[in-house]
């Protein structure tokens, strides 16, 4: 029993941060049908938000709300330097865009802050162990869990019961039609990119807190997992990245418990071949989205 | 006294250096139902497209009351009070139909509330009512176009412009959205351009006919003066004329 809570504590917590940075990707996509390669940068710009403010004095949480909302302006202004004047071109270019974009920003880390790692200020329970019904576990998953619940919560309601929701929705399945209809496009577009970043902002903390420390290429592996989770899920479909970040957490869980020690090592190897046979059965993803859509 | 009518003036429309429309020019007026006719291929969608700023204009002129609307986008079209349905369905198929109607509405500055309300009142009108709940994508061909005009109407147009409104419903429906808009702009002063092949429609619901062939006008006025036109039997109408006669 305690072996089986241990398991679903690990998948949940796992999951629910594989699930933040899939949404954070699948919700430009949705709309743009363009795939956001300065995602991990988000993240990177809120863990250095958190390192820049460590001298300030200021309480923790003050400063994990200030670098969440550095990484939702850093969101917008990717739509504006690197979407926007590119987007009605080609896909192609908007491709290059965001790759260049990345790249400027990771620079710009190098440069301006240090290619080394740098500390972020955590709080104590971030290293804490919690111990109950036989399972001892870092208080950091728990905490991981409960965020992911709430944002997942909150980002639901969004989608379903506000206005805006309804709009990204509309937008997301036939985005031409959306505009005829008086759906501010740039808006909703510019909104999407702040959700995304206000995600990779939360994802950034939960994610530095496995690490404790920041650098400037912090950000490709939450992209790279959040691309494969939106790939499983269906790269159109919010409930199908969710799923896919599920999905890829209970596979890495399993092979961590299952495969022996010298094979541990190789364990991406066989995440991704799982993948490739999901995809093999599914290669539209396990959630289909919205048949029709056009981009421009 | 002020010229409230949705008029298009030498309108002109090129694709690759074809002409699709040659110098069109028609008018509808607040509560008039206008029937767009003309053969396959005549320019009839296109003509609905560029006064909804989808294509772009070679020349001439969209009015809209005094508001000049040429080169205006979808968008600034859709909220000068113009509305339009597809000759293909484009519903949001993964939102469910009462969020569908709700969109529009929403789109044109309604709260949550009210929006709600109105595609609710919508959906009752149209007989859709049991449907608000469901998904667009599981509704039959004729539900989906019903909902297309719905959601039209949530914008609170002036005008409505209506691609092949009936097409895809068996008899019944088609009946029961002819009593639908003949009554519209009778109620709310709404002009309405309707293109379809089915004379009988035509027929029945217009007013005036504006029929285009190759691009161009080739005739426009009362019902009886455009049926009896022999440019019109020659080039559309033909065994139809009998058919709406019958």
């Amino acid at each position: 029993m305690s072996f089986f809570l241990q398991f679903m504590i690990d998948v949940l917590s796992l999951g629910g941060a594989y699930a933040l940075m899939a949404l954070g990707l699948v919700i430009v996509y949705g709309i743009l049908r363009l795939v956001n390669f300065a995602y991990g940068e988000l993240i990177m710009v809120a863990g250095y938000t958190m390192y820049l403010t460590s001298g300030s004095g200021l309480p923790w949480l003050v400063m994990a709300a200030v670098a969440v909302l550095m990484a939702m302006l850093a969101g917008i202004a990717t739509d504006y330097v690197a979407f926007r004047p590119v987007r009605a071109k080609s896909v192609t270019a908007v491709l290059i865009t965001s790759f260049a974009f990345s790249t400027l920003l990771q620079n710009a880390a190098l440069l301006f802050i240090s290619p080394r790692p740098r500390n972020v200020p955590l709080p104590e329970i971030f290293s804490e162990t919690v111990q109950f019904a036989g399972v001892i576990t870092p208080a950091r998953n728990l905490i991981t869990i409960a965020t992911a619940v709430v944002m997942l919560a909150l980002f639901s309601w969004l989608m379903r019961r506000t206005v805006l929701g309804i709009a990204m929705r509309a937008a997301a399945t036939n985005f031409t039609m959306a505009r005829m209809l008086g759906v501010p496009a740039n808006l909703v577009i510019s909104s999407a990119f702040a959700i995304s970043g206000l995600l990779a902002g939360v994802v950034s903390m939960l994610w530095i807190g496995r690490i404790g420390a920041v650098v400037p290429g912090i950000g490709l592996e939450p992209l790279l997992i959040a691309f494969i989770a939106t790939v499983i899920g269906g790269m159109r479909s919010l409930q199908g990245a969710v799923l896919g970040g599920f999905l890829l957490a209970f596979m890495d869980t399993t092979l961590n418990f299952t495969l022996p020690q010298d094979l541990l090592k190789f364990r991406d190897a066989f995440t991704f071949s799982l993948v490739i046979l999901i995809l093999l059965w599914r290669p539209q993803g396990l959630i289909k989205g919205p048949a029709s859509g056009q981009r421009t | 006294m002020t010229d409230d009518s949705l008029r298009t003036i030498d309108v002109s429309v090129e694709f690759s250096g074809l002409r699709a429309l040659d110098g069109v020019s028609l008018s509808i007026a607040p509560g008039e139902i206008l029937g767009l006719i003309g053969p396959n291929g005549s320019g009839k969608t296109t003509l609905v497209n560029a006064i909804t700023g989808q294509v772009p204009l070679a020349d001439g002129r969209i009015l809209c009351g005094e508001a000049d609307l040429t080169g205006f986008s979808p968008r600034e079209v859709s909220l000068r009070g113009i509305a339009r349905s597809f000759q293909v369905v484009r519903l949001f198929n993964n939102l469910t139909v009462i969020e569908n109607v709700e969109a529009a509405a929403l789109a044109h500055g309604n709260g949550r509330r009210a929006s709600r309300d109105k595609a609710r009142d919508l959906l009752t009108e149209f007989g859709l009512e049991a449907r608000a709940e469901d998904l667009a994508i599981g509704l039959s061909y004729g539900d989906k176009r019903r909902v297309e005009i719905s959601r039209a109407l949530a914008a609170d147009p002036k005008y409505l412009l209506l691609d092949e409104p009936a097409a895809g419903m068996n008899e019944a429906e088609t009946a029961a959205l002819l009593s639908i808009l003949e009554e519209l702009p009778r109620t709310s002063g709404l002009g309405l351009l309707i293109i379809d092949h089915d004379m009988t429609l035509i027929m029945r619901l217009c007013d005036r006919l504006h029929v285009l062939a190759s691009g161009r006008t080739i005739a426009e006025g009362g019902k009886d003066s455009v049926r009896s036109n022999p440019l019109v039997i020659e080039a559309y109408l033909g065994t139809g004329a009998e058919t709406a006669h019958a």
